[in-house]
């Protein structure tokens, strides 16, 4: 379904994504991991057309999609959740929603767009008052406004960059189940960046590693959490979370 | 149906009244409010989702200088006239707006290059002075007949008013249907974050561009509306810098998210500059924009939602905050 083939992306001089290849089969979860700055939100960026590729190729359903306007890209089928939720908070929690429903699925009608927005609400459980503000929500309720925004829109692939900062455990556990259901139900494709291990594991069929813009590591996640590499990577950054994985994995 | 009934009322009096109260005076005074509040409504269709424009003065002139122009050289009736004005601004529009939104400038550098716009046009109309007058101003011939449908001339000022009042009411229906269309949804969330309205499919440069070319043509109708009630224009009365932050005054100060907020702002600004021109005569020419310019400054500090804005939030206020409570002893 998406294939990308030596995706880079450098900022002046720097290399944030370094000739990084990999595909995504439909319906599949794909976990993206890495440390900080590794370069997992810079691939998503790419992809969704916020940034424009250095070099690569990235094919979506057999077409070319690298450096296309970011609506025609959600247009296309990929939807994609900020890392730091980017709420539209001068309307409600609803409007939120329709808006991308309306716009993200070629401007049908209104109504689809409510509908669909109730659909995507319902999925992520937050409730379709009319009058609910944005301001209300705290931040978890921000992530899943994030994630109602790019459903609506009928991905067939969704870019969710969880990295589930300022959440804890519970919360956690609560969007990894999330997003499984989320596949049950819809059957969409998804990617999953998280910067940490932890819950990520459970959920996703299939895991990649960056590291520094690299990819060092890919496969099921059992295999990745005892690949040396990986270990290193981090134990150097986060040795908690490793531990965490491991222990979870084993 | 009871909703309408207050507008109805309130329509048919304003349709009604120079039928029955016709001085002149007042009445011309009611035919410049309701332009002008035409023009304010047209700058605050965009200017409500932070398109800050200072180039409206330079659409206004456009209006105003293709109709009169037309009509003296070519003898181009201004029902022929004014669409080809609206098409000259909606062209100048795209023109500077496009690589604007295209390259991203907003907020002060977008009202910076719309500033220029204003400058532009006043230019123009100056250094062409052998056709338009030039800062002495122009006037468009007289029709033969007196009052004529095909000169768009009338002697007696209510006619005047009520074209002037059906422009209006077609200015605040424009703004209502903005208002409620999913443009305003695409509009409010750009203007609050591009990337996070483009990620949702929001085609942003497209939505910008049509609000822009809406009220610019808008506004050149004002332009070209205050040309054929006036008789006269000139580069400072429909053009240029100082009408262009006229327009932002206005409307900051009546409200710029409420419908009327605009009307509210021309009632105002046009009554201070009649009051001022009638107390200090010529003396007091400058004075207006001197108070208008302080005035700005105060307004956005301490009432940045305007006077009718500010007044609809505090009627709002105890009954949100009543609406509140029983959320509240719940939680
Ligand atoms: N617009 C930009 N301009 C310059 N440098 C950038 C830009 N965006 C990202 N970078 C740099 O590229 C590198 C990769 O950033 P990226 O946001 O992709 O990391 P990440 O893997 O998502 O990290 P995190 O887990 O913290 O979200 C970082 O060093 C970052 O500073
Ligand atoms: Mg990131």
């Amino acid at each position: 379904m998406l294939a990308v083939t030596d995706l880079s992306k450098q900022f002046g001089g720097f290399t944030a994504v370094d000739r990084v290849s990999f595909t995504v089969g439909k319906g599949e979860i794909l976990g993206l991991i890495g440390p900080n700055g590794s370069g997992k939100s810079t691939i998503f960026n790419m992809i969704s057309g916020t940034l424009t590729p250095s070099g690569g190729a990235i094919a979506f359903e057999g077409r070319e999609i690298g450096g296309l306007a970011p609506h025609r890209v959600t247009n296309r089928g990929i939807g994609r959740t900020f890392q730091i939720p980017r709420p539209f908070r001068r309307l409600s929690i609803l409007d939120n929603v329709i808006l991308a429903g309306f716009y993200g699925q070629g401007r049908h009608s209104k109504k689809a767009a409510q509908a669909a927005a109730e659909q995507a609400l319902d999925l992520v459980g937050l409730p379709h008052d009319p009058h609910a503000k944005v301001d209300g929500l705290g931040a978890a309720g921000l992530k899943k406004l994030e994630l109602a925004k790019a459903l609506a829109t009928a991905p067939k692939l969704l870019l969710a960059d969880e990295s589930l900062g300022g959440l804890d455990e519970h919360e956690m556990n609560q969007a990894a189940d999330m997003l499984k259901r989320i596949r049950r139900e819809t059957g969409i494709t998804i990617i999953w960046v998280e910067h940490i291990m932890g819950v990520l594991m459970r959920v996703v069929d299939r895991v990649m590693v960056l590291d520094h813009g690299e990819k060092i590591a890919e496969g099921p996640p059992s295999h990745v959490a005892r690949d040396p590499r990986v270990i290193e990577v981090y134990l150097g950054t986060d040795t908690q979370a490793a531990d965490a994985a491991q222990t979870r994995i084993a | 149906m009871k909703r309408w009934l207050p507008w109805t009322i309130a329509g048919a009096l304003l349709v009604a009244l120079p039928f029955v109260y016709n001085a002149p005076y007042p009445l011309h005074i009611m035919v410049v409010i309701l332009i002008w509040s035409f023009a304010y409504t047209s700058w605050s269709i965009m200017g409500r989702f932070g398109l800050v424009s200072l180039g409206h003065g330079g659409f206004m002139g456009i209006g105003a200088y293709v109709t009169a122009l037309l009509w003296n050289h070519a003898g181009m009736s201004p029902w022929l006239s004014i669409p080809m004005a609206l098409l000259a601004s909606a062209t100048i529009a795209i023109l500077v707006a496009y690589p604007c939104f295209r390259f991203r400038i907003t907020g002060h550098y977008f009202a910076l290059v719309t500033l220029a716009l204003s400058g532009i046009v006043l230019q123009v109309i100056t250094a062409t002075r052998d056709h338009t007058g030039g800062s002495l101003g122009y006037t468009p011939e007289r029709h033969q007949g007196g009052s004529s449908i095909y000169a768009l001339q009338f002697i007696d000022k209510e006619t005047w008013y009520l074209i002037a009042l059906g422009v209006w009411a077609a200015g605040i229906v424009i703004w209502y249907r903005v208002e409620r269309s999913m443009m305003r949804y695409a509009l409010e969330a750009i203007s609050e974050d591009e990337d996070a309205a483009a990620a949702a499919g929001v085609h942003v440069t497209w939505e910008k561009l049509k609000v822009t070319v809406l009220s610019a043509m808008m506004t050149a109708l004002a332009g070209a509306l205050y040309c054929q009630y006036q008789m006269f224009i000139s580069p400072d009365t429909v053009s240029g810098i100082s009408i262009s932050l006229q327009m932002v005054f206005a409307v900051v100060v009546g409200g710029i998210y409420v419908s009327l907020g605009p009307t509210i702002g021309a009632i105002i600004t046009i009554l201070l500059a009649e009051v001022l021109r009638i107390s200090f005569g010529t003396a007091a020419v400058g004075y207006d924009n001197l108070v208008y310019g302080v005035l700005l400054v105060l307004f956005i500090i301490f009432l940045p939602k305007g006077i009718l804005g500010g007044l609809m939030e505090a009627r709002a206020r105890p009954q949100a905050a009543t609406a509140a409570q029983p959320k509240a002893s719940r939680a």
